[in-house]
């Protein structure tokens, strides 16, 4: 019984974790099933949070402090995590800054941001082109239409 | 001043990206990217050099020590991938001036610079740093670069292929990240010598695993390694030319020297293929891209799409060698990284020309053009027999390593399976070759000029370098194989 107790809350302490493991999991979930672009980017957003999760939790001590030089304190959290995440928090928003200019751009272009409607307007072009580059030459100054 | 050659390497076009967006003008940002690519392949020239006098050069930033600060590290692995990038950028810049000006509004040029140099910061970043976390950031930066740089294709599709590799790029970028964490909790350090050492005591076997799972399949998608490969053909064919000679010749092979570094001297190859079937999992993959992506290149009706499909194709080959594990497979796997950037490079730089002169790379643009640019024409002619493998050229000499690699792995059916494949690629070569050379020009066609000098000298250096390398293998084979000792010679 104890021992099942010990386990479980063996279990309940790595909440940070399935946290973690959660949003990772439902954030790459919405960048394969949306297709709106806007929502593919929140789902990478979350994707990569959880990945600062995931560092930062093993880096925190219970009981420490942040990482001062102080006498009345011995126990400090690792700031290594804290600073590569620092760093891949900036990564991300870059990422998430240049997405969303690309998507300003593709609305401006395609007059729309859900990927089926764009792939479909894309098919037509190669179709055109194709139909273009298959028709024969035509003579100069009497097929212009 | 010496002795800072490597972290040189890394700021000289950092600041010069920051100086080409600062001037805004095109010349003047031209002569910014000129002066920055001839310099990193002097630094380049000049590590190599010190490397094969004098072994590693190890240089820390900061003066930290390794388990602390960020190391650069210059050893015979990464010899020839600072060479090829330094090379690159020096012949591919000349190349920009006219191809670029053609292809993009004033406005925007000296931005595109800009994002060119960041890219190449970023590249040879990755191949300098010797912490795990660093080149983490390195691929950001390269890969933010190269989405802008993508962007800025001229068809409205480029918009939709940059957010497609956007969308690949950070989530093969994230689980490189997941990878690079589990293998920091195991070990406690991100210096990947100091990694390589502490995971033969590592007690948590299980994250090491997950570790080099994440790591593999995160590369994997810079690599474009079949089927994560989806992202490379339009990114490459909208591009604007001179990003897709860039990003051809230099990309995926960054990545691919990656894949080495990791598999090689940081977890091992004992570990690396008893601990996960990745040698036949590598094997099975790097076939299906030689088969696969070259059949779909046969198909193709834009000849920068086909040349994409190619790379994929090719890319395959690199990663065979690598799979093979054996000392002729991964100096056949390395010698290719730079037989194909040559061959790549020469291929798209003589399509980028055709690009400037009429407008379209479409297949049938290219009816009788032998007459109209044989120059050009002949550089395209001789990359594409490299990249069958025709005796004499370069792609020969790598084909060689691999099948040599394969039968002395007792596995002849792959040798076997190594020379079909070239005859796919035979297949989409002779199209064009008979499309170039046997087809006349469409009689109503307007008169076409050869490519401007500017464009044509660096097309035909590469494919005089593709001839030359075939024939002479003493140095691109020598640079592969000291790499190959040196991982032997460090692998546990």
């Amino acid at each position: 019984m104890t021992d099942l107790l010990a386990r479980l809350g063996n279990i309940a302490g790595h909440y940070n974790l399935y946290i973690a493991i959660l949003l990772m999991v439902a954030g790459l979930y919405v960048v394969i099933a949306r297709g709106n672009m806007v929502k593919k980017l929140i789902g990478l957003s979350l994707f990569q949070s959880s990945v600062y999760l995931l560092y930062l939790t093993p880096g925190k001590i219970l009981g420490g402090t942040a990482p001062v030089v102080d006498p009345r304190f011995a126990i400090y959290s690792n700031p290594l995590p804290h600073v590569l995440i620092l760093t891949a928090i900036v990564v991300g928003i870059a990422t998430l800054a240049v997405g969303l200019a690309l998507v300003v751009r593709i609305n401006e272009a395609y007059g729309s941001i859900e990927e089926d409607e764009i792939f479909a307007r894309d098919e037509a072009t190669v179709k055109r082109e194709d139909r273009a580059a298959s028709r024969p030459p035509r003579r100069a100054g009497k097929g212009a239409r | 001043m010496r002795e800072h050659a490597p972290v040189l390497m890394v700021v000289v076009p950092l600041f010069g990206a920051v100086l080409a967006a600062l001037v805004r003008r095109p010349g003047p940002a031209f002569a910014v990217a000129l002066a920055c690519g001839f310099a990193v392949a002097a630094l380049a020239i000049d590590l190599a050099v010190a490397v094969s006098a004098g072994g590693p050069i190890s240089y820390r930033l900061g003066g930290w020590a390794p388990d602390v600060g960020i190391e650069y590290r210059v050893d015979a692995l990464n010899v020839p991938i600072l060479l090829l990038l330094g090379v690159t950028a020096a012949v591919a810049t000349v190349y920009a001036r006219r191809s670029v000006a053609s292809e993009l509004p004033v406005g925007r040029v000296a931005w595109f610079y800009a994002l060119y140099l960041l890219c190449l910061t970023g590249l040879i970043g990755i191949a300098l740093t010797n912490d795990a976390f660093n080149a983490f950031v390195f691929l950001e930066i390269s890969s933010l670069a190269t989405y802008a740089m993508i962007a800025l294709g001229r068809d409205r599709r480029a918009l939709v292929a940059a957010y497609q590799y956007l969308i690949i790029g950070t989530i093969g970028a994230t689980f490189y990240v997941i990878g690079v964490g589990f293998l920091f909790l195991a070990t406690g350090t991100l210096n990947l010598s100091l990694i390589a050492e502490r995971l033969g005591e590592a007690e948590a076997a299980r994250a090491v695993v997950t570790g080099l799972a994440f790591v593999l399949v995160g590369i994997a998608m810079k690599v474009a390694l079949f089927p994560l490969h989806l992202w490379l053909p339009n990114a490459y064919a909208y591009a604007p030319s001179f990003a897709t000679v860039f990003l051809g010749a230099t990309a995926t092979k960054v990545a691919v020297y990656l894949l080495f570094r990791y598999v090689f001297s940081v977890f091992g190859a004992a570990f690396v293929f008893e601990a996960l079937p990745t040698g036949a999992l590598l094997i099975a993959l790097s076939l299906a891209a030689a088969f696969g992506a070259s059949t779909v290149a046969i198909f193709q009706s834009d000849v920068k799409r086909l040349l994409a499909y190619s790379s994929v194709g090719q890319i395959g080959y690199a990663t065979l060698g690598l799979a093979l594990g054996n000392a002729a497979g991964l100096t056949g796997g390395l010698v290719h990284l730079l037989n194909h950037a040559m061959m790549k490079g020469a291929a798209f730089m003589a399509v980028g020309a055709v690009v400037f002169r009429l407008g379209t790379c479409r297949l049938e643009a290219f009816a009788g053009l032998g007459r109209a640019m044989p120059a050009t024409m002949a550089a395209l002619t001789v990359a594409g027999l490299g990249l069958i493998g025709v005796p004499g050229t370069a792609g020969f000499v790598s084909k060689w390593y691999l099948i040599k690699g394969a039968l002395e792995a007792g596995m002849p059916w792959l040798a076997l399976l190594i020379v079909a494949s070239s005859i796919l690629a035979l297949l989409y070569v002779g199209r064009l070759v008979e499309l170039i050379w046997l087809r006349p020009r469409p009689a109503d066609a307007a008169p076409v000029a050869e490519a401007p000098l500017e464009l044509l000298l660096p097309t035909l250096a590469l494919a005089a370098a593709t001839i030359w390398f075939g024939l002479d293998t003493r140095f691109t084979a020598g640079l592969a194989q000291a790499a190959t000792v040196g991982l032997f010679g460090g692998a546990r």
